[in-house]
């Protein structure tokens, strides 16, 4: 049994007949073959797979594909736009905030909505944002850095253009 | 005092060799570009499933696969009977034991692989799981490794030939007993505890899996698989199938992580090749969580029993008596003479007068393993071992911990130094280290704070370990496995234009191998790093060696790299000689060039010699064209980094929540290629510290059951558990590398636990009597400990 499900990811609409059970980070990474968005635990605890659905961060591997149904989501992959780097994958990158490199996605994205929430957070309140994100290699203190580059360089940005 | 963190990175000049280099692998990964295991497709793959056991120990009465065999989308079922015709049902551990691929006789611990399905998509093999029949006939379970050798202890290896008990290995020994007994014989204080390390989970972010082609028509073996070792597999493979090594091919691509969790050969890996063989299509198969938790390779596991004595006021002897669980199959992986790893390194930073170690090794009902948890071969456990009994000596002595630490070490005048247990330490000034450490923690601020806070009732814990650990692995006189020597290799071809290719048998998971290995280059060639490409984690394109584990990349083959490049630069310079028309002796080398001792203006850069080297023009007498040279280093003695760490605690008086406030670590791993990803790997390595000092446990019930496997269980710390690290650092060269670098990436897992569980006791000891706790120190734990019940984990 197939049902059909319609989103738009990346700004692109896609419209699939899936298995109903199938969930979103299996239909962004199989279906879509999308494979940013990485999976790490299957009990929503490591957040390698979170994406965004109409803004918000989630966690792809706790939620079906059907329920995005005409809804938006978002993966890695949209962050880079013709060409330039969005300031968080910049300060990723900065700062060395990623090693191996598995959780960067899912970290990208929930420090990314983060930012959009909250443009000037202080250390406490990053930590607080990733701490549904298992990272292995760099003991978070160099996420946290590469956040606060990506708010002062947001900030610097908008204050030449404002 | 500066630490490192403070330092300004030189972001606006681009360095040529050493430096704070920002990562050339970044590029991707911060797009989603990786390409990890499971994002390989292949045309025609399957998906293969593992049927795994509800029981600890039973005998397996009947396997029934016929109905999932009916599912519609199923090609295949696996069981032992099938890998009995191929000759595969059982297959060799990296420690010379067998391991069951596929359970036929009886299951020997929770989570073991008793089917394999190959179906159309994951769904559906996991689906056809659930259609498998098999009838178990349970056994008692042995999961204490005390009790393992008890009497009346249920065989669990009847399989083997002559095995009447469940010993795993027999008792091994280090250090003069004799000597040992007189040292304790003259000691005016002795001090024992019984400490256990728990066994604990790499778990990296990325599980295992495979994705197996094999192709019928060809006899070619084409394997992805994420490992940490990939010219060691292809010879296991080559040996478990029967297959000439040029016709097994396999890439590692991007891998998630591997801390030693990815360095063994796993069951799952056999059957994913034998369906492809068997099918004629590629087979993926990649674990979920559970399974990488119950049935991979799992860390330490070490019960010990210790004893430490000291003479006027300075350590002075040593005792230990370890029984090292192995779980169901011994697939501890270690250098073949040295069964129980580097633990006797356990003699650790200080001048002995002897010390004596004996480990001996059981078989239980849990899953297979003893790999490193981010350890060179088990001297995490040394470590804690003897940074605990330190401190247990010191509250004994109620001497300050640093103290007694500062009038044992090693002084720097006594390297190299021969330790009671027959390591040969490099080099070392620990006392300095440890001094760096101080200054950075303001150790005695914190004494004074923490007694100002207990006259509040407030329970604050100040830790110190300091650690030597042997990594580089190893000199091929004392070190193999499975009779491999553990050397690496190192290929460097510069092109007509200057830019060169280097391939290494090292393998990156994550530790930034493009960029560290660039930079070894053109720091001795000259060449721009971004114009240097590495290439590794492809057996056909990469040297052979031993790959990376026990913190072998930089000792080992970044020493492979940096002679392989000085191999081309004694080259380019007979090359310079002819172009310059004079003699290689008259020439001298300034970075990228070449030049007249007398005229320095002439001279020749590395890619006019490269040129030159390709070209129509004449080349030295005897000398053939092209500039490239191949090396395979065989390090003379491992390498002996060391660090001072302080953890600084608070413990809830009224839940026994600890937190880690602070964490002072201060390495001297030798020269630093790229400091930034030197402390990048402290980072991590200190995240990993505090997640076994409180929270990463495997532990069992009675049944044998696996009470943590998923993350809801076996907890991992997130930034909320982990401080602002803190890091310093001294410089110590090792004097027989030929950067004099000594290899980092362990040290932090090592140092931090023993600082923390030693923060913890110190937060407690004076207040409720608190002198030994086993990690980790969960709330439960403490709190139990606080009352006077503390409880061994189990």
């Amino acid at each position: 049994m197939t049902i059909n499900v319609s989103m738009t990811v990346n700004g692109t609409q896609v419209s699939h007949d899936i298995e109903p059970r199938m969930l979103l980070v299996h239909f962004i990474r199989e279906t879509l073959a999308l494979t940013g968005t990485h999976w790490g635990c299957d009990t929503s605890n490591c957040g390698a797979c979170v994406v965004r659905i109409d803004g918000q961060p989630v966690k792809s591997c706790t939620i079906l594909a059907a329920m995005c149904d005409g809804h938006e989501v978002a993966t890695v992959e949209s962050l880079e736009v013709d060409g330039q780097l969005d300031p968080i994958q910049m300060g990723f990158h900065e700062r060395h905030a990623l090693q191996c490199g598995f959780c960067t996605p899912g970290m990208l994205m929930t420090t990314r909505a983060l930012l959009d929430e909250n443009p000037d957070p202080t250390d406490h309140e990053i930590r607080v944002a990733i701490s549904g994100a298992i990272c292995r290699c760099t003991g978070y203190k160099n996420i946290v850095s590469a956040v606060r580059w990506a708010a002062d360089h947001e900030a610097a940005t908008a204050n030449r253009e404002g | 005092m500066a630490t490192v963190e403070n330092l300004p990175s030189p972001s606006t000049e681009r360095p040529i060799g050493f430096g704070r280099l920002k990562r050339k692998e970044d590029a991707r990964f911060i797009r989603g570009q990786g390409t990890y295991l499971d994002d390989i497709r292949l045309p025609g793959m399957v998906h293969g499933a593992i049927l795994r056991s509800p029981y600890a120990h039973a005998r397996i009465v009947s396997i029934d696969t016929s109905r999932a065999l009916a599912h519609p989308n199923v090609a295949a079922v696996v069981t032992a009977k099938d890998l009995e015709t191929l000759g595969l049902a059982w297959m060799p551990t990296i420690s010379y034991d067998t391991q069951a691929v596929l359970a036929g006789d009886k299951v020997r611990f929770q989570g073991q692989e008793v089917a394999f399905v190959i179906a159309s998509d994951e769904y559906s093999a996991n689906d056809a799981l659930q259609l498998i029949d098999v009838e178990y006939e349970p056994l008692p379970a042995i999961v204490n490794a005390r009790k393992a050798l008890d009497l009346d202890a249920p065989l669990i290896r009847d399989d083997k030939a002559g095995q009447r008990d469940n010993l795993a290995s027999p008792t091994w020994e280090a250090g003069d007993e004799a000597a040992t007994n007189r040292a304790f014989a003259e000691a005016d204080t002795v001090v024992s505890r019984d400490i256990i390390y728990p066994r604990c989970h790499p778990a990296p972010l990325e599980t295992c899996g495979i994705v197996a082609d094999f192709d019928p028509k060809t006899g070619q073996l084409n394997i992805w698989n994420g490992n940490q070792a990939p010219h060691a597999h292809r010879t296991v493979y080559a040996h478990v199938a029967g297959l000439a090594e040029h016709m097994i091919r396999i890439r590692c691509s991007d891998i998630g992580g591997g801390f030693g969790n990815k360095v063994p050969v796993y069951p799952g890996y056999v059957c994913a090749i034998a369906g492809s063989i068997v099918a004629g299509v590629p087979v993926k198969w990649i674990e979920n969580r559970t399974e990488n938790l119950v049935s991979t390779g799992f860390a330490r596991d070490y019960v010990m029993r210790a004893e430490m004595c000291s003479k006027d006021g300075k350590i002075t002897g040593l005792r230990v008596d370890v029984i090292a669980d192995h779980g169901a199959f011994d697939s501890t992986a270690q250098p073949t003479k040295f069964p129980a790893g580097f633990f006797h390194i356990v003699c650790g930073s200080y001048d002995l007068q002897a010390s004596h170690v004996k480990v001996k090794a059981v078989y239980t009902n849990k899953a297979p393993g003893g790999v490193a948890y981010r350890c060179s071969f088990r001297i995490t456990e040394a470590v804690y071992l003897v940074e605990r009994m330190v401190d247990a000596l010191a509250l004994e002595m109620k001497a300050d911990p640093i103290d007694l630490r500062m009038r044992s070490f090693i002084a720097p005048g006594q390297f190299p130094y021969e330790t009671t247990t027959g390591w040969t330490y490099d080099s070392g000034n620990y006392a300095e280290t440890m001094k760096v450490a101080m200054d950075i923690a303001g150790y005695d601020d914190l004494r004074r704070e923490q007694r100002e806070k207990r006259e509040r009732g407030e329970l604050m814990g100040i830790g110190v370990a300091f650690f030597t650990e042997g990594v580089g692995a190893g000199p091929r006189k004392h070190m193999d496995i499975l009779g491999l020597a553990m050397n690496d290799g190192a290929d460097l071809r510069v092109h007509p234009s200057g830019k060169a290719v280097v391939s290494i048998s090292a393998q990156t998971q994550g530790q930034g191998h493009e960029t560290t290995f660039a930079q070894i280059v053109a720091e001795e060639l000259g060449i721009p790093p971004e114009d240097i490409e590495v290439r590794q984690g492809d057996t056909d394109k990469s040297p052979y060696g031993l790959g990376t584990y026990g913190s072998r990349s930089t000792p080992v083959s970044g020493a492979a790299v940096a002679v392989v490049s000085r191999k081309v630069r004694d080259k380019a310079r007979l090359i310079a000689a002819t172009m310059l028309e004079t003699r290689p002796e008259d020439l001298a080398w300034e970075k990228g060039r070449w030049y007249v001792k007398g005229d320095p203006e002439k001279g020749a850069m590395i890619e006019d010699i490269a040129l030159r080297a390709y070209s129509g023009e004449p080349m030295p007498e005897g000398m053939e064209g092209g500039l490239d040279a191949q090396v395979i280093y065989d390090p003379p003695n491992l390498t002996y980094p060391y660090g001072a760490y302080i953890a600084v605690v608070d413990v809830d008086p009224d839940t026994a929540q600890v937190t880690v406030r602070r964490i002072i670590a201060v390495d001297d791993c030798g020269v630093r290629i790229n400091p930034m990803i030197v402390d990048g790997q402290i980072h991590g390595g200190l995240a990993e510290g505090v997640g076994i000092a409180l929270m990463e446990l495997l532990s069992f019930d009675a049944e044998g059951n696996c009470l943590n496997s998923s993350f809801m269980d076996y907890l991992i710390p997130t930034a909320l558990e982990c401080p602002d690290f803190e890091l310093g650092e001294t410089v110590t060269p090792c004097p027989h590398h030929p950067l004099g670098a000594k290899g980092v990436g362990e040290s932090p897992n090592v140092g931090s636990p023993p600082a923390i569980v030693n923060a913890v006791i110190d937060a407690l000891y004076e207040t409720h009597g608190v002198d030994h706790i086993d990690m980790p120190c969960t709330p439960a734990r403490v709190w139990a400990a606080m009352q006077g019940r503390a409880e061994p984990p189990q």
